[in-house]
C-alpha cells in the first residue's frame, strides 16, 4: 500500500519538477533518484511480508478492495526493479523525445500505480482502475512525439480502440455484477458450474476479450503492431515489457483464483486464443523488414507464451508468470536500449555490428538468445515453467507441441539479427556513442538475464 | 566431482579464450584440451564402476546437477577429449582469422558435448545438449564456405525443432513423477513406464525425432552433406565425430531405457529407415566428385547402420554399438585431416582435379590407405570389429525381417569399398597434379596423425580394452 502512495506522490512531484527547472539533466536525476527511492520502498513491503520466516497473512485495504500477498508485493518489486533499469538504460532517449520530460517520468510513475493496483486488487472496480490508469498513460506517451504523424496515429488508433475496449471491460464487470451481485471477487470463486446462467458466461468472455486487448491476444491484437511501431522507441520498449506484464497480472489474478473453478468453460476459448495469438505473432514477425516492428509482433508471440501460465492451476502458474514477466522485460528492455541507438531499424541497419562494436553485439546476442528460449538464458527458463504448467494439467498437449513449434519458428527471426550483426559485412551506425556506462548496464542487464536463466529461484521469494 | 572437471576445465579455458589474442590462444586451447585428456585418461583407466556426482541447482523444478561417469559416457568423454585434442594439433600452423573467437567457440562446444554424454539429470541433458548447438552454430556461420550461412541456419532450425520436441517430452515424463527429483535418469525411466501405451508411442517420436535429426536418419539428413561440406574442417570433426553420437547416445541412454515398449513397437520402422538411409547414401556417395560430400554421405551410411543396430535391441549389436561409436569418431577424424591436408596442399577437393599424391606425399598417401581400410571395416583395423558386431547384432534381433536386413544393410560394405576405394584410386594414384606445396605432412599433422592412425591399428588388432570398458554398460541396457 505504501508503494501505491509513494507512487502516485512521486508522479505528482515530478510534474512539478517540470515547472521548477527546464534543465532536462536534472529532471531525469531527480526522476532516478525517486524510482529508486520507490524501489526501497517495495524492498521494504515485501520484507514486511513475512515475520522471522513465517508468512504473514494478506493484508487487505478498502473493505477488501486491495489486497496484498506475498506474490503481490513481490511482483511489484520486479516491475519496480524493471522500471528502474529501464529508467538507467533509455534517459538519455527519452530526453530525446520531446520537450515535457519530466512529464514522460511522472506518467510512468502514474503506470507503476496501476501496476501495483492490478498486481493487488481484489475487487472489479480496482480491476477497471488498474486498467485505465495504466492505459492512459500510455495513450499520451505512445503520442509523446507529436511532431511525427506515426506518433500521433498510434496514440489515436490506441485511443479509440482501448476506449472501446473499456466499455467491453465494463460491460463484463456489469453482467457479473448482475449475476453475482457482488464486485468482491472473492466472493466469485464460489460460482459453481450449475450458477452458471448466459450472464455470467457471457461477463467472463467480455472480460476475456477485453483484458486479451490489454495483452495483445489475437485476434485481438491489430492495434499492437501499428502502435509499438508508432511510439516513440524509448516508450515502445516500456509498454512492451513492463505495462504488458501488469496487464497480465491482472487478468491471471482475476482467471485463477475467481473463475478457475470454472475453468472447463473457458479453457478451450483461451486456447484457442493462445493458439492464434502465438500463429499470428512469430508468422507476422518472420516477414518483417524492421527490427522494431519484428519486436512488436514477437512481442505478440511472447503474449503467447504468457497466456499459458494462465491455463494452469497449481503454484507454478504464479511462479511461472512472475519468471516469465521478469525474463522477457529484462530481455527486451537490453534490445530496445540498443535499438534506439541505431540509426537505421531495419535488419540490414545491424550488418557488421559484431565488427564494430563486439561487446554491445555480445550482449544483443545473449538478449536475442533468451527471446527464443535457448538454455541458460531467463528465456528459457521462463518458457519452460510456462509449459511446465501447462503439462501438468494434462490435457493441452497440443498446445504445447504447437507453441514449440511456433517457438522455433521465433529462432528464425530473432537469429536474423544475430545473422546480421555477426556473420554479414556492412557498418551498422549509431546515431550516438554507447559510451561505458551505458556498456556496463548492459552487461549488469546481460548478467540478469543469465542469472534468471540458471537460477531461477532467486526471483521467487513469494 | 572429477567428472566435473571435464566440463569445466573447456568451458573455463573457452570463456578465457576470448580474452586472449593470437597465439595464447593456441597454447591454451593445447593446454586445455592435454588436460582434459589427461583427467579424463585417468578416470576411465582408474575407475571400475560408475561414477555418480549430484549436488543441488534449481530446487524450484527439482533438476539437479546430476552426472554420471559409466563404461559408455567415460568412453565418450575419452573420444571427445582425444579428438579435441587431435585437432588442436593439427591445425596449429594454420592461421585463421579471430583466433581467440574460434578456439573459444570451439572449447565451448567441448564442454557441451561432454557434458551431454555425462548428464544423468534430463534438464541437464537438455542445457548440454542446447550449449553443445550454439558454439557450433557459431563456428559454422563465421568460419567456412560461400553458402554456410544458409546452410548453417538450415542445420540450425533443424535441429532446434527436434530439441524443442523432446523438451516437450522431458516436460511430460518429469511431471508424470512424484519424487523430489524428477528429472534423474531413474524417475525418468520410471515416468515412462508410467505412461500409457498410447502415450509411449507418440511420446517416443518426440524423443525420437531429436536424435534423428543429429544422427542423421534418413529422411532427417538433408542439412548435413551440406553442412560437413561448407564448415571448416575442424568444425565439420566436431560434427562428424562427435555431436552425430549425441543423436546415438540419446537413442541408447535416454530412448531406449524410458520407452522399451514403445521402442520394441516401432523399432521395425526405424531400422528400415536406417536400412534406406544406409543405401541411399552409398549410393549417393558413389557419384560425388568432392570429397568432403563423399565422406559426409559415408557418414550417413555408417550412422544408419548404427541406428538400426540401437533398434535391433540384442546384446552384442549394443555392445558393438558402443565400441563403433568410438572407433567410427577416430576413423572419420582421420578421414577429415587427411582431405584438409589435401585441400591445404592442392586448393580443391574435386578428385577429377587430383591424383598421383602418393609420389609426391607418400606419408599422407599411406595414412589415408589404412583409414580408407579402417572406414571400410576391414579387419585388423578398428571398424571391423564394431561393425562386425553391428552386423551380428542386427541379425541377432527377433524381427522377423533380421535377414533381409543384414543383406540389404550389408550391400553397404560393397558400396562403401567401391566409393573409398574409388576414392583413394583417384586422388593418390593415377597422373601426378602438381601443386603449388606438394610438401608431406608436417611435424604437427604427423603428431595428430600417428595418434590416430595408431589408435586405428591398435583398437583392430586388441579391441579387449574398449570391450572391457563398455561391458557393463551393454549388460545393463539389455539383461
Amino acid at each position: 500500500m505504501t508503494a501505491i502512495i509513494a507512487a502516485a506522490i512521486i508522479g505528482v512531484l515530478l510534474m512539478f519538477v517540470g515547472i521548477g527547472t527546464k534543465n532536462k539533466s536534472t529532471m531525469v536525476t531527480v526522476s532516478l533518484v525517486l524510482v529508486l527511492a520507490l524501489f526501497g520502498i517495495t524492498i521494504w513491503e515485501v520484507t514486511q511480508t513475512s515475520h522471522n520466516g513465517i508468512a504473514l497473512p494478506p493484508r487487505l485495504y478498502f473493505n477488501d478492495m486491495l489486497r496484498f500477498d506475498g506474490f503481490a508485493v513481490w511482483f511489484n518489486l520486479l516491475m519496480t526493479g524493471c522500471t528502474l533499469l529501464y529508467m538507467l538504460l533509455l534517459n538519455k532517449e527519452i530526453k530525446k523525445v520531446g520537450v515535457h520530460v519530466a512529464e514522460y517520468f511522472a506518467l510512468i510513475s502514474f503506470i507503476l500505480v496501476g501496476i501495483y493496483l492490478l498486481s493487488s486488487y481484489n475487487n472489479m472496480l480496482m480491476l477497471f482502475l488498474g486498467i485505465e490508469i495504466i492505459s492512459i498513460p500510455q495513450y499520451i506517451l505512445a503520442g509523446s512525439d507529436k511532431r511525427n504523424l506515426k506518433s500521433s496515429e498510434a496514440s489515436l488508433k490506441y485511443f479509440i480502440m482501448g476506449a472501446f475496449t473499456t466499455g467491453i471491460l465494463l460491460m463484463g464487470i456489469t453482467l457479473i455484477y448482475g449475476a453475482t451481485g457482488t464486485f468482491n471477487i472473492s466472493e466469485y470463486a464460489q460460482l459453481g458450474s450449475s450458477d452458471l446462467n448466459p450472464m455470467v458466461v457471457s461477463g467472463i468472455i467480455l472480460i476475456m476479450v477485453a483484458l486479451g486487448f490489454k495483452v495483445s491476444a489475437a485476434p485481438m491484437h491489430m492495434w499492437t503492431a501499428d502502435v509499438y511501431d508508432g511510439a516513440p522507441t524509448p516508450f515502445t520498449a516500456y509498454m512492451m515489457t513492463v505495462i504488458k506484464a501488469g496487464a497480465f497480472i491482472g487478468f491471471i489474478r482475476l482467471f485463477q483464483s475467481s473463475f478457475g473453478q470454472l475453468s472447463e468453460h473457458w479453457a478451450l476459448l483461451l486456447a484457442i486464443i493462445t493458439a492464434a495469438t502465438l500463429f499470428v505473432g512469430n508468422i507476422t514477425a518472420v516477414f518483417q523488414q524492421s527490427v522494431k516492428r519484428m519486436l512488436a509482433y514477437s512481442s505478440i508471440a511472447q503474449a503467447g507464451f504468457m497466456l499459458f501460465a494462465i491455463q494452469s492451476f497449481s503454484v507454478i502458474a504464479w511462479q511461472s508468470i512472475a519468471i516469465y514477466a521478469i525474463a522477457y522485460s529484462v530481455a527486451t528492455i537490453g534490445m530496445f536500449a540498443v535499438l534506439v541507438k541505431m540509426k537505421d531499424y531495419t535488419f540490414d541497419g545491424f550488418n557488421g555490428l559484431a565488427k564494430k562494436d563486439p561487446v554491445t553485439a555480445f550482449f544483443t546476442t545473449v538478449f536475442l538468445l533468451s527471446l527464443t528460449g535457448i538454455p541458460l538464458t531467463g528465456g528459457f527458463m521462463a518458457k519452460y515453467m510456462v509449459l511446465m504448467g501447462v503439462i501438468k494439467e494434462g490435457n493441452l498437449m497440443w498446445l504445447v507441441i504447437f507453441g514449440l513449434l511456433m517457438a522455433a519458428v521465433s529462432a528464425y527471426y530473432y537469429f536474423r539479427v544475430i545473422i546480421a550483426m555477426y556473420f554479414k559485412e556492412g557498418n551498422a551506425e549509431y546515431t550516438s556513442e554507447i559510451n561505458t556506462i551505458d556498456k556496463v548496464l548492459l552487461g549488469i542487464t546481460c548478467g540478469l538475464v543469465i542469472l534468471i536463466g540458471i537460477a531461477p529461484g532467486l526471483f521467487l521469494h513469494f | 566431482m572429477i567428472l566435473l572437471l571435464f566440463i569445466l576445465i573447456p568451458f573455463l579455458a573457452g570463456c578465457l579464450s576470448f580474452i586472449f589474442k593470437g597465439d595464447a590462444v593456441k597454447s591454451l586451447a593445447l593446454i586445455s584440451t592435454i588436460a582434459t585428456l589427461a583427467v579424463t585418461g585417468y578416470v576411465t583407466a582408474t575407475t571400475a564402476d560408475a561414477i555418480y556426482f549430484s549436488m543441488q541447482w534449481l530446487p524450484v523444478l527439482g533438476a539437479e546437477l546430476n552426472v554420471m561417469g559409466d563404461g559408455m559416457s567415460l568412453m565418450l568423454s575419452l573420444l571427445v577429449a582425444l579428438v579435441m585434442v587431435v585437432i588442436v594439433i593439427s591445425n596449429w600452423n594454420k592461421p585463421v582469422e579471430k583466433t581467440s573467437a574460434y578456439y573459444g567457440l570451439m572449447l565451448l562446444s567441448q564442454a557441451g558435448i561432454t557434458g551431454v554424454f555425462l548428464a544423468n539429470d534430463a534438464l541437464l541433458f537438455y542445457f548440454f545438449w542446447e550449449l553443445a548447438l550454439i558454439p557450433v552454430y557459431f563456428l559454422c556461420s563465421q568460419w567456412g564456405g560461400e553458402k554456410r550461412i544458409k546452410v548453417t541456419f538450415k542445420f540450425f532450425v533443424y535441429t532446434f525443432v527436434g530439441s524443442l520436441m523432446m523438451l516437450s517430452a522431458i516436460i511430460l515424463l518429469a511431471s508424470k513423477s512424484p519424487a523430489a527429483n524428477p528429472y534423474a535418469w531413474s524417475n525418468i525411466v520410471l515416468a515412462g513406464s508410467m505412461l500409457s501405451p498410447i502415450e509411449q508411442q507418440w511420446v517416443f517420436w518426440l524423443i525420437f525425432l531429436a536424435f534423428a535429426v543429429k544422427m542423421p536418419v534418413f529422411p532427417f539428413h538433408t542439412w548435413q552433406p551440406d553442412t560437413y561440406e561448407q564448415s571448416s574442417t575442424p568444425v565439420t570433426i566436431i560434427l562428424s565425430a562427435l555431436m552425430v553420437k549425441m543423436g546415438i547416445f540419446g537413442v541408447v541412454r535416454w530412448l531406449l531405457p524410458v520407452l522399451p515398449d514403445a521402442a520394441t513397437f516401432w523399432s521395425d520402422t526405424v531400422i528400415i529407415l536406417s536400412v534406406i538411409g544406409i543405401v541411399y547414401a552409398s549410393l549417393l556417395a558413389i557419384v560425388q566428385t568432392d570429397l568432403k560430400k563423399l565422406v559426409a554421405y559415408m557418414s550417413i551410411a555408417h550412422m544408419g547402420l548404427m541406428c538400426a543396430a540401437a533398434f535391433a535391441y540384442t546384446q552384442v549389436g549394443m555392445h558393438g554399438l558402443m565400441v563403433q561409436m568410438f572407433n567410427h569418431g577416430i576413423n572419420i577424424t582421420g578421414m577429415w585431416l587427411i582431405i584438409s591436408m589435401i585441400e591445404n596442399r592442392y586448393g580443391t577437393r574435386d578428385m577429377r582435379q587430383l591424383g598421383g599424391m602418393a609420389t609426391v606425399a607418400p606419408h599422407i598417401t599411406i595414412a589415408f590407405v589404412i583409414l580408407a581400410f579402417s572406414n571400410i571395416a576391414l579387419p585388423l583395423t578398428s571398424g571391423f570389429v564394431g561393425e562386425f558386431m553391428l552386423f551380428n547384432g542386427i541379425f541377432q534381433s527377433q524381427s522377423p525381417y533380421n535377414i533381409t536386413y543384414v543383406v540389404i544393410a550389408g550391400l553397404s560394405i560393397i558400396l562403401g569399398a567401391y566409393y573409398v576405394l574409388n576414392m583413394v584410386l583417384k586422388t593418390a594414384f593415377g597422373h601426378v597434379v602438381v601443386a603449388g606445396n606438394n610438401k608431406d605432412m608436417t611435424l604437427n599433422e604427423s603428431i595428430a596423425m600417428a595418434l590416430i592412425i595408431a589408435l586405428v591399428l591398435f583398437l583392430g588388432v586388441y579391441p579387449k580394452p574398449l570391450l572391457d570398458l563398455t561391458q557393463s554398460a551393454a549388460m545393463m541396457m539389455i539383461p
